[in-house]
C-alpha cells in the first residue's frame, strides 16, 4: 500500500528532512539534528508536523453517549473547548488506542473530535460506526483525517510563538483547553496540549491551508526523532510501541494510565477493568536508567540480577537532556520500585540498570 | 548534499576509512556515515592489543536513532584507541576524518589496502 503523505511532505523534503514510515505515513524524522531539535523544544520552541494523527468527528443527538461508551474517560465533564486524554479499550479492558477527545465549540458542525494514532483512523471510524449500529444510536461519524493537517508548537516560548502568529490571544488557555484562533488568516483549532512535557499547543487546520499556517511560524522544525526523545524523557506512551493491541496487549492500569479510566461511567471494557483494579496487576510500566554504558532499545530483554528474563524494553534512547541512557518497559510489580536494580541485555551484554520514577525530568509533568 | 571524501585514505563499502602512515593505520567512519547516523551518542571500541581482521567486527556506533556495527578496513593489532570518544562521542559528527578518529592499528599486511576503495570509488558509491 502506498504511504500516506502529510500535505507538506515535499516542502519538508526540500528543506532537507529525512523521512521514516510511521503508521503507514511518510513522515519527517529529522530536519537538522535530533539533538538540536530536542534542545530547541526544551529551551525555546519547535514546530512538529503531526499530520499523521487521525481526526474523527462525532455529531448528532447521541454523540455524547457514543463517545462516553467508547472511551474510558468521562466526556460529560467536558465543556465546549475542553479536552481530555482517554483510552479506547476492548471488552477485556485491553488498550486498542489512546486518544485526546475534544468537545468542539457550540457553533461547530460536530460536537466531538478525537485524535486516534497514525494509521488507526479507519479502524476507529469503523469501530464507532459498528457500535452506533449495535446500540441503535443517532450519531454521525466522519473520518476527517485527510481534511486536516496538525502541527504541534512546543517549548517554553510556544505561547509567545502562537500569540505572535494568531490574531487572538491563546495565552489564557489552560492545559487541555482549546479555542478557534485565526493564524495567518486561517481558522485553526488551537489546543494547549502536546506530547513533549513542555508548554505547547496543537493546531488542527484545513489541510489545503497547511503551507500558510506552517509559514506563520519562524522556529525550528522538528521531526519524529525529537518527538520520540522528548516523550520518552516524560515516560509518555507511544502507541504500537509501549502498548500494541496485537503484539503487546496492555490494560490502562498496567500502562500507568489508570487516571484516564472512570469506572463510574459505562464504557466497553469497564467491567473487566473494574476486576483488574480490584485484583491488581502483575506487571507494570516503569522507567529505568542504565547505569552501565550502552543504549537501551525497543525489544531488548530486561532481566533480573539473576539473569532471568522479566520483561522487555518498549522504548529507549540516550536522553539528550540528561545525557544518560533511559528506557521504558514492563516488569513484574515486585521489580517496579524506584531504585530496584535490574539488568538490560544490550546486544548480548548484560548491563546494570535502575528503576526510576517517571517523568525522568522531575520538573516537568 | 556533498560529503567530504579525503583523497589520502582508503574506504570500505560499509563507510569506514583507514589512513596509513608507516605501517600504522588510523581508522574512523566517513562524513557520509556520520550524517546518515545522526547524533552519535555512544561508541564501543576494542582495546589496545586486540587483533582485528579485515572486514571483521570493529565495534559499534550508536546514534540517537540507530545502532550500527563497525567493520575494520584492515587486519592488525590495535595500538591506540581514541579515549576522547567516551565522553565526547559527538566528535564523530563534528570531525569524522580528524578528531573523530576511532582506532590506530599496526597493519599485518599493507597489501590489504588494494582490496579497499579509493576516494573516487567511494565517492561514486555514495553519490
Amino acid at each position: 500500500m502506498p504511504l500516506r503523505k502529510p500535505p507538506l511532505r515535499d516542502r519538508h523534503d526540500e528543506r532537507g528532512a529525512t523521512f521514516t514510515e510511521f503508521g503507514g505515513w511518510d513522515m519527517p524524522v529529522e530536519f537538522d539534528s535530533i539533538k538540536q531539535e530536542h534542545e530547541s523544544v526544551r529551551h525555546s520552541v519547535g514546530i512538529f508536523d503531526v499530520s499523521h494523527m487521525g481526526e474523527i468527528e462525532v455529531s448528532g443527538p447521541d454523540a455524547e453517549r457514543l463517545m462516553q461508551r467508547l472511551t474510558t474517560n468521562d466526556v460529560t465533564q467536558l465543556s465546549p473547548g475542553d479536552s481530555q486524554y482517554a483510552m479506547i479499550t476492548d471488552e477485556d479492558g485491553v488498550i486498542i488506542d489512546d486518544t485526546v477527545v475534544y468537545r468542539l465549540s457550540e457553533d461547530d458542525d460536530a460536537e466531538f473530535l478525537f485524535i486516534p494514532n497514525a494509521g488507526h483512523d479507519e479502524m476507529m471510524h469503523d469501530r464507532w460506526k459498528r457500535f452506533r449500529s449495535e446500540w441503535d444510536m443517532d450519531a454521525e461519524i466522519r473520518n476527517a483525517t485527510d481534511d486536516y493537517a496538525m502541527y504541534a508548537v512546543q517549548g517554553p516560548d510556544a505561547a509567545d510563538a502562537v500569540n505572535e502568529a494568531a490574531d487572538e490571544s491563546v495565552a489564557d488557555l489552560s492545559k487541555f483547553e482549546a479555542m478557534y484562533a485565526s493564524v495567518a488568516g486561517v481558522r485553526c483549532w488551537v489546543a494547549r496540549t502536546g506530547y513533549t512535557g513542555e508548554d505547547g499547543f496543537e493546531l488542527i487546520l484545513p489541510s489545503d491551508e497547511a503551507e500558510t499556517v506552517w509559514d506563520a511560524f519562524d522556529c525550528q522544525p522538528c521531526g519524529l526523532g525529537a518527538r520520540d526523545t522528548l516523550r520518552t524523557e516524560m515516560g509518555y506512551l507511544l502507541s504500537g510501541q509501549d502498548f500494541d493491541y496485537e503484539d503487546d496487549p496492555r490494560n490502562p492500569y498496567e500502562a500507568k494510565v489508570g487516571f484516564t479510566v472512570k469506572l463510574d461511567t459505562e464504557f466497553v471494557g469497564r467491567d473487566a477493568l473494574e476486576r483488574v483494579k480490584e485484583e491488581g496487576v502483575e506487571e507494570t510500566f516503569v522507567g529505568f536508567r542504565l547505569v552501565d554504558r550502552g543504549v537501551p532499545r525497543h525489544g531488548y530483554d530486561i532481566t533480573s540480577t539473576e539473569d532471568t528474563i522479566i520483561g522487555t524494553v518498549t522504548s529507549g534512547t540516550m536522553s539528550p537532556t540528561l545525557s544518560e541512557p533511559i528506557g521504558l518497559g514492563y516488569v513484574p510489580t515486585d521489580y517496579a520500585d524506584p531504585g530496584t536494580v535490574i539488568r538490560v541485555m544490550v546486544r548480548g551484554q548484560s548491563k546494570k540498570a535502575k528503576i526510576e520514577s517517571t517523568p525522568f525530568l522531575k520538573d516537568k509533568q | 548534499m556533498s560529503f567530504e571524501v579525503p583523497e589520502d585514505r582508503n574506504y570500505l563499502e560499509s563507510h569506514e576509512w583507514v589512513a596509513v602512515n608507516d605501517g600504522t593505520g588510523k581508522i574512523g567512519i566517513t562524513d557520509f556515515a556520520q550524517d546518515e547516523l545522526g547524533d552519535v551518542v555512544f561508541v564501543e571500541l576494542p582495546s589496545e592489543g586486540d587483533e582485528l581482521e579485515q572486514e571483521g567486527n570493529l565495534g559499534v556506533v550508536e546514534s540517537i536513532k540507530a545502532v550500527s556495527d563497525l567493520y575494520s578496513p584492515v587486519s592488525g593489532t590495535v595500538t591506540a584507541v581514541n579515549d576522547e570518544l567516551e565522553n565526547t562521542p559527538e566528535l564523530v559528527n563534528d570531525d569524522p576524518f580528524g578528531d573523530g578518529w576511532m582506532l590506530e592499528v599496526e597493519l599485518d599486511d599493507e597489501s590489504e589496502l588494494d582490496d579497499l576503495l579509493s576516494a573516487d570509488e567511494y565517492r561514486e558509491q555514495i553519490e
